[in-house]
Order: structure tokens, then sequence, then C-alpha cells
């Protein structure tokens, strides 16, 4: 708290700025140069670094304030033990498995952890409670003076550690074999195996470097906090990846610069802004997300396009879905018995559930439509999206304002909401969809954080410190402010949507946006035309969010947007949707009870909510065995096992799944083992 | 007026030329092959015609109209097939899809209303018209098999029937032969020579396999370090001192 205050000083000339700035510059700069030193070493873009820097702090703080252990005996067992120990345990027990995964796979791994080891860290280290006034590295506050300005004796330490970091870590990358090595890793795994390099050694070594990096800024950087949290380790993060953009995520000398850069474009923007407009403040804080989302849309030389290892070609490929295998029969019966499930499933939340748990089940249904957005945007066209919260957000905000102002009838509100989210997502896509991959990912981060930091403390768009009012939806002599009608609407509307998202996926879109997946060089090459059909697929994606935000405003009564929308929340959602399988209706519905149901069963049991958060996290270490998502793949497996189990009664009913083959020989004559009359979709039709 | 035209085409990698000065033509139903040794620019001039890079200098047209600024799709809407080196293939698709996606793409019958009001599912025509394509390649009784499961024979085969649902006036085909046994080169030669000849389709062919290029090309292009160093019939060309001296001579003799 000591520095992020008491920047109004209005400093005249450019040396002050500089003076004032790059404190902070370097704060950014040894964030992204450790992101930087693992992307380089790992290829993985790792957002839960954030997360790996808060166990280091709150390690520290742990024995530090409440231990009163020694400051150097501290900082060795925080920064030196216990943070190599976890590079090693997540390179060793995860990121070893997903060397030759694609991005995507890395991407999703490391939000998990982002979700999960703050928590469990929670959970373990002060029995849960927050951690205020965390220590810094130095011990006394002292403060040196330059001309007017001071820089106290922790910022100096993070200058003097930061260039420390970026001139060892520059020569190691230049003049020493082990950074060759680690950068042959990177490239390809197998092809620097096979020119003798133990890949797993030096992967398990920068991934212990990094980890050590990351523990240093988490110590560090703690007196800058109020409390020791690990969502302003991320924020600053984030903030951190302007300055590894800058560096094209591979130039450790220019993401130092680029940090510092940073720090003094802020100083400089912070001096010159009025300091009353709201819109301002808001500025300020959010300028590196704006940069950030510049730099991936203008910086040249950022690899764009993505790179795979060039052996991947010899990784099996994919299962076949489940839908592929299963017989006409086993169709008919599974969709009966989903029907069955889905009508009984109602009417028990409406005739046997008490209110709080009728309340809850409605939140998950409403939960349930937005992740069917997820479903679009990750399971169809292939790109995480971290900002689908956002797009709920602008839904409910849409709709909240529309009711507020103008007195329009709620429903339609809510889907006018669910116009102006896609408009804003076509808007954002645009530009965006041109990166692709993690670079799409980031892009989509900045936007939500931007959007919470500068719009939504905005009166006109969230009514402020008071969230607007959203009124029930009347139609007719039916009054939705009965938790009954309103469950029946929500459910109506998530089995709505659910059929447009089966319709879009077996249809002509959802075979362009497979073909895109598959191969974008195919897929122009019989007149594709990629960004024109992605935007449709995440304005789609992004209207689908806006309508199941502006359903839960109305749901609440008020625009919630903290306890409903905080981007974390989109992080989280990702998460589980991806885990449970991106591509599945069923997944996303089940994913959406969970949400907000396993919290709520939890609470009931007297279990910590963070227990939550850690299941979900964890959760997505799965994705690694099981891309397709856990429901699928149990699916597949009991689909495969009943139809096992029937095939002695029903020959030639069923077949046996037969694990694809990438090149048999090319005539095998296996007539029997060929899969029945395909279905196109999992709920496709059967010719 | 022929098909497709490079002129004098230049490609600068970082000040070094890829290609320099390259004119090609290919007209009308004519199967036209461009050999060389690695290195000697055939793909980044197949890359300049199909827009995967823009040339430093020169024109690139095609059907008399200048596509030097027009995206690989459009060039492909324009009428400009292709397979590729690597095989590029659609995951989760069967054989048949592949053929239907692009028969989608070409008669732009598809669209985001068309699919919520269920009208997204192929129709029995264009089943019959991807069916008739398989068929025409031989691999008619593939069709329902998931693409992960079929041979890499059969893939160049679903790439080349990929690529005629379009329609093409111009087939590019980049190394079509290699990852091939001899018995397989032979059959897709063969193909290639009577599914351009039924649909009128030219072909230009990037090859290594000088046999191939022998049988079934009828005109040839020679490049060597980024120039066009022999053209003409192709027996003539194959006979030339100077090409047998400078790529295949070695081979040959």
């Amino acid at each position: 708290m000591t520095s992020l205050v008491d920047l109004h000083l209005a400093p005249s000339d450019l040396v002050d700025f500089l003076i004032l700035g790059i404190p902070f510059g370097c704060v950014y700069a040894l964030l992204a140069v450790g992101l930087v030193l693992t992307y380089k070493t790992s290829g993985v873009f790792n957002l839960a670094y954030s997360a790996q820097a808060y166990v280091a702090a709150a390690v520290f703080y742990e024995v530090r304030a409440n231990q009163e252990w020694n400051l150097v005996l501290a900082v060795v067992f925080a920064v030196f033990i216990v943070s190599p120990l976890i590079g090693l345990l997540l390179y060793g027990g995860l990121f070893s498995k997903l060397r030759t995964a694609p991005p995507i796979a890395r991407l999703v791994t490391s939000l998990g952890l982002l979700v999960a080891i703050p928590e469990l860290v929670k959970l373990w280290f002060n029995g849960g409670n927050t951690a205020y006034g965390p220590p810094g590295l130095v011990p006394t506050f002292n403060t040196i003076r330059f001309g007017e300005f001071g820089i106290d004796t922790d910022q100096l330490a993070t200058i003097l550690a930061t260039v420390v970091v970026a001139v060892a870590l520059t020569a190691m990358f230049r003049y020493s074999g082990l950074g060759l090595k680690m950068r042959a890793v990177v490239e390809s795994p197998r092809m620097a195996q096979l020119s003798g390099v133990d890949a797993d050694r030096v992967s398990a070594i920068s991934w212990a470097l990094s980890s050590t990096l990351a523990g240093l800024s988490g110590v560090l950087l703690a007196p800058l906090f109020a409390q020791v949290e690990s969502m302003q380790y991320f924020t600053l993060l984030v903030a951190a990846m302007a300055a590894a953009a800058f560096g094209r995520l591979s130039s450790i000398p220019l993401t130092f610069l680029g940090g510092i850069l940073l720090g003094v474009l802020q100083q400089l923007i912070a001096g010159n802004l009025p300091t009353s407009s709201v819109l301002a403040t808001g500025i300020r804080p959010s300028l590196p997300f704006i940069v950030l989302f510049l730099l991936l849309l203008f910086w040249p030389g950022l690899r764009k396009k993505e790179t795979t290892d060039p052996l991947s070609g010899v990784d099996p490929p994919p299962p076949v879905p489940a839908a592929a295998i299963r017989t006409r029969g086993m169709t008919v019966f599974t969709r009966g018995l989903g029907v069955v499930v889905v009508v009984g499933g109602v009417l028990v939340s409406l005739f046997v559930l008490d209110p709080v748990w009728l309340r809850n089940v409605n939140q998950g249904v409403i939960i349930a439509l937005i992740f069917l957005s997820i479903t679009v945007i990750t399971g169809l066209a292939g790109e995480i999206s971290l900002a689908q919260s956002t797009f709920a957000a602008i839904g409910m905000f849409t709709a909240a304002q529309l009711t507020d102002n103008w007195g329009l009838p709620v429903l339609g509100t809510i889907f006018i909401g669910g116009i102006v989210a896609a408009a804003v997502g076509a808007l954002l896509a645009i530009p965006t969809l041109r990166l692709r991959g993690i670079y799409f990912s980031l892009a989509t981060l900045a936007f939500a954080l931007f959007f919470q930091n500068v719009l939504v403390p905005q009166e006109w768009l969230s009514g402020g410190n008071v969230p607007t009012k959203v009124p029930r939806p009347l139609v007719g002599s039916i009054d939705f402010a009965d938790n009954r009608w309103f469950l029946l609407l929500s459910v109506a509307l998530l089995a709505l949507f659910s059929v447009a998202v089966i319709l879009i996926r077996r249809g002509t879109t959802g075979q362009f946006l497979q073909a895109l997946r598959g191969s974008e060089r195919a897929a122009t090459s019989i007149g594709i035309t990629p960004t024109r059909i992605k935007v449709m697929a995440f304005a789609v994606s992004a209207g689908i969010a806006g309508i199941g935000g502006g359903l839960m405003g109305s749901f609440e009564g008020r625009a919630n947007y903290a306890s409903n929308f905080d981007f974390f929340f989109g992080l989280v959602w990702v998460v589980l949707v991806v885990t449970l399988g991106s591509r599945s209706i069923q997944a996303a519905v089940i994913a959406g009870l969970s949400f907000v149901l396993v919290p709520a069963i939890l609470s009931e049991l007297d279990i910590p909510q963070a227990w939550a958060f850690i299941l979900f996290g964890v959760g997505a270490l799965t994705y690694a065995r099981h891309p397709e998502g856990v429901v699928e793949a149990n699916t597949r497996s009991s689909l495969a096992a009943i139809q096992r189990l029937l095939g002695h009664r029903e020959p030639g009913a069923t077949t046996t799944p037969q694990p694809p083959n990438k090149h048999p020989s090319s005539d095998d004559g296996t007539g029997g083992m060929r899969t029945p009359e395909p279905t196109t979709t999992d709920a496709g039709t059967v010719p | 007026m022929s098909l497709l035209e490079a002129v004098s085409v230049t490609r600068t990698f970082a000040g070094i030329a890829a290609l320099h000065d390259v004119s090609l033509e290919v007209g009308e139903a004519e199967v036209v092959g461009l050999i060389g040794p690695n290195g000697a620019g055939k793909t980044t001039l197949f890359n300049c015609i199909y827009g995967e890079l823009r040339p430093s200098r020169g024109v690139v047209r095609f059907r008399g109209r200048n596509i030097g600024s027009l995206p690989p799709e459009r060039r492909a809407r324009l009428g400009l097939g292709r397979t590729f080196q690597r095989i590029e293939l659609f995951p989760g698709m069967t054989v048949r899809e592949h053929l239907l996606v692009a028969e989608r793409s070409r008669n732009g019958r598809g669209g985001l209303l068309r699919d919520l009001l269920n009208k997204g599912l192929p129709t029995p025509d264009e089943r019959v018209r991807a069916d008739r394509v398989l068929g025409l390649l031989g691999i008619g009784d593939q069709a329902d098999r998931p693409i992960e499961s079929t041979s890499l024979g059969h893939s160049r085969l679903v790439e080349l029937g990929r690529a005629l649902m379009m329609e093409p006036r111009l087939l590019l085909l980049d190394e079509p032969s290699s990852g091939l046994d001899s018995n397989e080169r032979t059959m897709l030669g063969d193909v290639f020579r009577s599914a351009c000849n039924e649909s009128g389709t030219s072909i230009l062919l990037v090859e290594h396999d000088v046999e191939m290029v022998s049988r079934v090309t009828s005109r040839l292009y020679v490049l060597d370090s980024g120039s066009v160093i022999a053209f003409g019939d192709t027996s003539e060309v194959l006979a030339d001192p100077l090409v047998r001296r400078a790529y295949i001579g070695d081979v040959l003799a």
C-alpha cells in the first residue's frame, strides 16, 4: 500500500516520471521476465505463474510473520526450497505429459492451476485467514531521496533483483549450453531428444528455475499490497504481460525494457489525467491492459501463428466420439433416458426442493445457459475466450438499464442484451480473431480486465455502488416473480439454446468450424473464409452469454456484477466446461449445475468453499488425458461396455469400438469392424 | 489466353532472392510439371501462385485477372484448387464429409440461419455428387470411414476429391507422390490424369519424381536456384543436357 497511492504529485518533467516509473516498471519487468522464461523454456504460457508467486509470498508470510523465522532462513525456505519444488512438481506431475499437446491444452491446465493452487494455499496457511500487512524482504523501510522523490528500500531491492535476473537470464540464453538446449526442447522435445538432449531433465530444470523466479517476485512484491492475496498477483501478472508481449515473448532484454517503459508511461498518464473523473481513475490502473491489447494486435514480430511440434503427427489420433460408436437402438435409449432425467429433475426441483435449493437449481440452469456460449466458442470454434463473464455482464447491464430507464418489458430487454453482447463480441472478434490460440485468449483477458476496471464502475452502466434493479418478467397472467415459473422459463431458454447449438454444430457452420479447427490451410483451400466464420461463432457465443446474463439479472432482481460475473469467474467457467467436455451439451449443463450446486452442497456439509474451486481446478488436470472432456470419455467407455454386453444378444447390431489407426495396411478388408451408419453428431440424425 | 500466367515473379526473403524473374504459363486442360532440386524455389513459386506468399515483384494472373492481392480462399473460389505436400485433413470427419464440406462451400447454400432452421444437413444431391467423385477416384467404398483410419494413399485421394468438389479450373498439386510406394504412385498418376480429363481441369504438378512427371505431364518447367533454366515439351526438356546436368543427370545416368 505504501507505493501504489500517492501518485498525485504531478511532477513536471520527464526525469521525474522516470524516477517515479522505474520502480513500478521493474515490478512489471520482474514478473514478465519470469513469464517469458517459462514460455521460452517450456512452451507453456503459464497463467499459474502468479499462483506460484502467491505460494511463495504466503509461505514467506507464514514463516516470517507468524513463526518469526530469521529473515535469511525465511527467504531461502520460501524462494529457494519451496518454489523450485513446486516447479518440479508441476512439471513432473503435469506439464511433462503435455509437452507435445496443443497449446490450448497447456493453457487450460495452467488455468486450472491458477484456480486451484491459491485456494489450497489458503486452506493450509493461516487457516484461511487473510494475511494482512505482508513483511518486506528488506527489514525496515528506509527511503532514499532522489531530489524530491524517494525510493524505499523494498523498491530498491526489486530494482536490483530485476536487473540481476535480466542480466543473468540473458547471459544464460546467449552463452550457456543449457540455454541453447532449453530453446531446442521448446521447439520440439522429440527432435531435441533425437539429438541426444535429455529433454526431460532440461525441462525440469527450467521449471524449477522459473518457479524460483516466481517465488522471488512473490516475496519481493508482497509489500505492494495491503494483504497477501492471489488475485492481486494475477492482475499484476496480466499487466506484466504487456511487457512480455513487448519482448515478443522471447527477448529478455526487450521484456525488461518493456516493463520499464510501461511503468514510466503509467506515471506519465497518471500525472496528466484529471483525478476527478471516474473514467480517468479507472483508466490509470488498467492502462497495462489497454497496452497489452494494442500490442497483441499491432506489435510486429509476435509469432501469431502457433507452431506445433514437427513430430506431433506421430501422436495417436483422438478416439472417435461416443456418438459414432452408438448403435441406433442405443441412440434412442440414451435420448429417452436424457428426457427422463431432465423432466424428472425439473419436477423434483419444482415440487420437492425447498425454496433455497430451488434458487440454487435455477442459478445453475442459468449458468448452464451461459456455458453453452463456451460450447460454441471453444467446442466448435476451438478458441479459448476468457471474456465470457464479460459478455454475460454486458447482457445483464443492458437489460437492467433498458428496463430501469425506459421501462421496456424485461423479457425483451434480455434478448436485446444478447444482441448487444453479440455486437460487442463481433466488434472485439474482428481484430482479435486474426490472432490465434493463446494470443486470442490473452486479448480477451485484457478486454475483460479493461471492462471490469474502467466500465463496470461507471454509473450509467452498472448503477455504480448500488446495482441497478432488474424486474422479473410478467407475461399475461404468468408472474415470473414466482420462482417456480422462473425455473420453467430458464429451463425453456436453456432447451431452446441447446437445440440451437446442436443445429449449428451439425449444420454448415459447425462443419466449416470443424474444418477450420482441423486444418486452416485446407479449409481456406476450399474457399472457407476463417475470419468471417469465426467472427460469426464468437458473436453467437457472446450473444448466448449475454442472454444468460440478462436472465441472471432478472432472477436476482439486481445487476450484481461482482458476485456473478467478476472476470475471475470467467476463467473458472472455461476450466470447468473444458474439463467436462467443451463440445457436448450435456457437459455444459452438468458444468453449469455443478458450478452452483457443488459450493452449495459443500456449505451444507460445513466444508470450506475453497474445496469447490480446488475441485474445479484440479479437474482441469484430467484434460491432459481426456481432451474431449470427462463426460464424453465416460459416455464412450460406458456405451462401449453396455454394447459389448448387449452384443451377445443382438449379433450384428452392435460393434466393438475399434481404436482408429493412423495408417493401417491399405487393404485390411475388415468389413465386420466398421462402424455402423454414422450419426453426424451425438445429438444428430440417423440418416 | 492461358489459364494461369505468372509474369516475372520475384520473391526475396531478407534480401535473398528465392525466386528470380520467373515466368510460367498453364493453358486450359493441360497438365504442366514443375521440377527442380531441393531449394530451387518450387514451393515458393507454388505459394506465390496460391496466395500464401505475396511476390515481391511480378504479376500472377488467373483467368485473365490479377489475383496478386487476393487471399487464398478467394483464389480457391475463383477455381484454384490444391492438395498439400504434408496432407491436411479434417480430423473427426468421415471421408465423405470432407467432400461434402467442400461442396457446401462451393454452392454457398450454407448459413447460420439455414442451420437454425435445420436446413444445414447435406442434401441428397450433394451426397450424390460427393459419391460420384469418390467413385471416380476409386474410393467409393471408403466413404463412411473416419479419416483417421484411412491410409496415406487414400488420404491423398481424399484431398484430391475435396479439391475436385470445388470444380477447380486449375489444380495445384504439391509433391503428391511423397511418402507413397511405387505402386501407389502409378495409381495416383493414373487417377490424376483420368479425373482431370473427365472435368477438363488443368494441373500444375510440383514433383520430385521424374518418372511420374514424364508419364503425366505434357509440358515441363525446370527451376534451379530460383530461376527457370528450361521449359517446353516434357520429353524435350528431360532430354536437354543442361537439365540433365543441373538436376536429373545423376539420377538417370
